[in-house]
């Protein structure tokens, strides 16, 4: 287990949040590199259907950055997200995936500390859950 | 060696049947065994409740209304509601309607080939097309224009006619309008002179017919047993609501119960050869493969219905019983009379579809009743296989914890069982097993119209439980148990 | 036309209710046009066939065969590859064979979960239990091995079609026999109906989605002119394929969403779960506390089971992971 990396893929929303992981990459902060970073407009972009395809397709964890709620660039894709995340992680549960696997963080443009910390801290977190087991034939 | 029938045909749901032969090529056994099973009762759990009458419907597309409506009912209990008695009548008429469809198809579709084309007739006719080639186009268009009444009538009222939609506790979903209520009482008039048409048809080609009625009255084919069915205050035949009635082989009145009783009369064991339960009746006790007064297998469905009541509730129904009973006497076990205990109810459901058509309170829309606190309940009905209940525990948000649902068809398994096993030892001797005498051996299951979906929805398993009985000040004042 | 040249056709039934026969059956009248062009070579609902002729047939000696049920079972597994090896063109038929189906919901547990059901029983001799391979005085008795997981039939053979609906609505099954008796099949691997979420062939009046909570069916009495997800009733419809008619929506109750997801939809539960959040509690969205957006969601009961009722073991998961 002790040599168990977590795969995170993470959602980073272009306004807010993956600014501020640009942020922490110009500012030279370390940070567990178990993140995979993938760009969308926002964090209402984030179709369920990705987050489960990325369970299936092999990630232990999923971390979605959005603006704080207020903030959104579009108004409103952040409270849609919120609500959105919730409902999935009650799915996920349900599937028999923990719900710390899916984690929701509101990160705006200049918290390049806070990218930094979320990522410490969810990696650390899913390599304590341990990969993820998916459902095979037999359960 | 072993001869395999693979798989049992014209039936609703999966089985096959073993037969051992010895050195001399005669029986040594045979084995009815079911291999199928999905496990409702397990995935149900969780479920919200209100779900439950389009959930377990599916355990039946064949009679999808008869899961709907035991549901319904055991909603209605779970929630301490009583619908409003437009809503009641309402889903009567639904559930005759679906009867009208049922039993034609299985008269026609299913069982009633092998006498209308004959047992021993090629493979390729002895099914509906082998029938309308028979008995000629006309006829077979009135088959299946009366079959897709019954559909119809399901469908109006209820949605859908495979997997209807319309119960809910404390009511009905939708009414139905004057327009409606129109088509459906021309249908159940024509459905009436079309189920006096069927046992017309039954008593030409298979009563006057010389070599039918011998197997009709041949031990090949009799089983003597006990005999379960709901009736109404009068002990009258009623498929939607009432008492349960068992007699005894003789005739004589067992025992008469409340539907929610059920299980302090009977019990169930396993076997290792097949997936379906096997319940008998406690106060008799299982004593084996056997028949008789000693023994606690028991029937349902049409001829238990019929043997376990004192009449239809509607005339010319009641003529027709009449007349059975004087010919093969009472009660009856010859296990293929079964076919016309099934058209004498085929014209009970029609003239009971017409009388519902016609009330009065048929098109009001009064159909809600606002259900209580989630609990505890049991709803029984008589499918058109048997007695089914649906038991149900709901917790406090009416999600499902726990359901126990107690098939018609499994009902029947041991009865079908013994049946077959006695058709095999009856017909097949040294060694010919033709495709004919086989087909002669499924005969003995097929005029029990069974449905295996729902015999194997699960595996057994039963519940502990607890129904308090309140009355109407809401003192408690019984207690039943079975833990 | 002469025998040579009629169709040959065969329906089969795996983890089944037998409802996609009846919806066969429903054809009524239309069965005397079907039975001119074509011949049921296997139907064990309505036919005296048995697996043996269907053994005993050439490769590819069906044209058409039907198949409805999900696959739970290695004797549902078994008959699935030889009705392939022996079909044309195989069609996996409703729900069940095409999304899982109602049975799928099993899915949450496995063998092991539905036995220990078995062990808590009543049965008066609990220890005796269905065998694969029984012994009985005259011989051995072979029952099938129930699978852990529920497939569906495209997850154990290839699939030509697939025909939506449980059961397939009276329009979709008239589409599909056209177009076997026409010969205008359209691509392979399509699914017979058209392409678009229920909404689209909903008669009912939509207009502002501003659902404050969600409400049971049979709470209330739900209006019959407006949309029901707006009345706070969770409708599936716009996360359904659409084709069926709405004859559950006329009857004044929601879409459970039989008839699977839309095209290009892999998981019809996800794109429920996005519609519903998309739209619930839209209304002063800004100034709902964290805390009771989270009770919103934790109240709402039983997500599996509404969201995956019919395709749980065609999700992305499949099933559930058990412990």
């Amino acid at each position: 287990m002790s040599d168990f990396e977590p795969k995170i893929v993470a959602f980073f929303c272009n306004w807010c949040t993956y600014t501020a992981a640009d942020l922490a990459g110009t500012s030279r902060m370390k940070y567990a590199p178990n993140i995979r970073v993938i760009r969308v407009m926002c964090s209402g972009r984030v179709d369920p259907q990705f987050v489960l395809e990325a369970f299936a397709k092999g990630a232990d964890g999923v971390l979605i950055g959005g603006c704080h709620p207020g903030d959104c660039h579009y108004q409103r894709g952040n409270y849609k997200a919120r609500r959105r995340i919730l409902m999935l992680q009650r799915v996920l549960e349900e599937f028999g995936i923990e719900k710390e696997r899916l984690r929701l963080e509101w990160i705006s443009a200049s918290e390049g500390d806070k990218v930094r910390k979320v990522a410490n801290d969810m990696t650390e977190q899913i390599a304590r859950l341990g990969p993820l087991r998916r459902g095979d034939e037999h359960g | 060696m072993k001869v395999s029938i693979d798989p049992i045909s014209r039936l609703e749901g999966h089985g096959r049947i073993d037969i051992f032969l010895d050195e001399k090529g005669d029986v040594e056994n045979a084995y009815f065994r079911v291999p199928e099973l999905r496990g409702f009762e397990k995935f149900c759990m969780g479920r919200l409740g209100e779900e439950m009458p389009q959930l377990t419907s599916r355990i039946c597309g064949v009679c999808p209304i008869a899961h709907h409506f035991a549901a319904t009912k055991a909603l209605d209990a779970c929630y301490d509601v009583e619908p409003p008695r437009a809503a009641r009548k309402l889903r009567e008429l639904m559930y005759n309607g679906s009867f009208i469809y049922d039993h034609t198809l299985h008269f026609y579709f299913l069982g009633g080939p092998d006498f209308i084309v004959g047992p021993h007739a090629p493979k390729a006719e002895r099914n509906i097309l082998g029938v309308i080639n028979k008995v000629g186009l006309e006829i077979g268009k009135e088959v299946i224009k009366h079959r897709a009444y019954g559909q119809r009538i399901a469908e109006i009222i209820g949605g859908k006619s495979t997997h209807p939609v319309c119960g809910i506790p404390g009511g009905m979903s939708k009414p139905i309008n004057e327009e409606e209520r129109s088509e459906i009482e021309k249908m159940a008039e024509s459905a009436i002179n079309f189920a006096r048409f069927s046992l017309k048809t039954f008593e030409d080609i298979v009563l006057k017919n010389k070599e039918y009625l011998d197997m009709i009255l041949s031990d090949t084919y009799k089983l003597t047993t006990y005999n379960m069915g709901l009736v109404d205050e009068n002990n009258k035949v009623n498929f939607y609501d009432g008492k349960i009635r068992v007699s005894d082989p003789e005739g004589k009145e067992f025992l008469k119960i409340e539907g929610k009783d059920y299980l302090g009369a009977v019990e169930e064991r396993m076997e290792e050869w097949t997936y379906v339960k096997l319940p008998y009746l406690k106060g008799v006790g299982w004593k084996g493969w056997k028949d008789g007064k000693e023994s606690g297998i028991f029937r349902v469905g049409p001829l238990g219905r019929l043997n376990a009541s004192e009449g239809m509730a509607t005339p010319l129904a009641q003529e027709e019983f009449k007349k059975m009973y004087e010919t093969l006497g009472r009660p009856v076990h010859n296990t293929l009379a079964f076919h016309w205990a099934r058209l004498i109810e085929l014209l009970y459901a029609s003239e009971r579809t017409l009388e519902l058509s016609r009330d009065p309170e048929i098109t009001s829309q009064n159909l809600r009743a606002t259900p209580g606190k989630p609990g505890e309940g049991i709803g029984v009905v008589e499918a058109a296989r048997g007695t089914l209940i649906h038991h149900y525990k709901l917790d406090e948000r009416g999600l499902v914890e726990r359901a126990n649902l107690i098939v018609a068809t499994t009902n029947n398994a041991p009865a079908i069982c013994l049946s077959v096993k006695k058709a095999a030892f009856g017909l097949i001797k040294n060694n010919n097993v033709s495709d004919g005498l086989l087909n002669m051996i499924e005969m003995a299951f097929r005029a029990y119209d069974p449905c295996f979906g729902c015999a194997t929805h699960s595996l057994p398993g039963q519940m502990p439980l607890e129904v308090k009985i309140h009355d109407s000040h809401k003192r408690l004042i019984r207690i039943v148990k079975r833990d | 036309m002469s025998m040579a040249e009629k169709l040959k056709l065969a329906m089969y039934w795996a983890a089944s209710c037998g409802g996609c026969e009846i919806s066969i059956v429903d054809l009524n009248e239309k069965i005397l046009d079907v039975i001119k062009v074509a011949d049921f070579v296997f139907w064990p609902v309505a036919m005296d066939f048995k697996y043996s002729d269907v053994e005993a047939m050439p490769d590819k000696f069906i044209d058409v065969c039907l198949f409805n049920g999900a696959i739970r079972s290695s004797e549902n597994e078994h008959i699935a590859h030889l009705l392939r090896r022996k079909s044309k063109i195989l069609i996996a038929y409703g729900a069940c064979a095409y999304n899982g189906g109602i049975p799928g919901l099993a899915n949450i547990t496995n063998r092991q979960g539905m036995f220990d059901t078995v062990y808590k029983t009543i049965s008066t001799n609990q220890n005796t239990l269905p065998k694969i391979s029984a012994r009985v005085p005259e011989g051995e008795l072979e029952l099938p091995q129930l699978y852990d997981t529920v497939k569906s039939l495209a997850q154990v053979v290839d699939v030509d079609y697939y025909v939506p609906g449980c059961p397939p609505a009276p329009k979709i099954v008239e589409a599909s026999i056209d177009a076997i008796a026409s010969g205008k099949l359209p691509p392979k691997g399509s699914v017979i109906g058209p392409s678009k979420a229920l909404c689209e062939e909903c008669p009912r009046e939509k207009t502002d989605k501003k659902i404050t909570a969600m409400k049971r069916t049979f709470e209330g009495m739900p209006d019959t002119k407006k949309c029901l997800l707006e009345q706070g009733y969770l409708c599936m419809g716009p996360a359904t394929r659409e084709g069926c008619g709405t004859p559950c929506i006329n009857a004044n109750m929601p879409c459970t969403g039989c008839s699977g997801p839309a095209d290009d939809v892999t998981d019809q539960g996800a794109k429920m779960m996005s519609a519903l959040t998309s739209v619930l509690a839209l209304e002063g969205e800004e100034n709902v506390s964290e805390e009771n957006v989270l009770k919103m969601i934790q109240e709402f009961p039983d997500p599996m089971g509404v969201f995956y009722k019919y395709t749980m073991p065609t999700s992305t998961l499949k099933r559930r992971v058990m412990k």
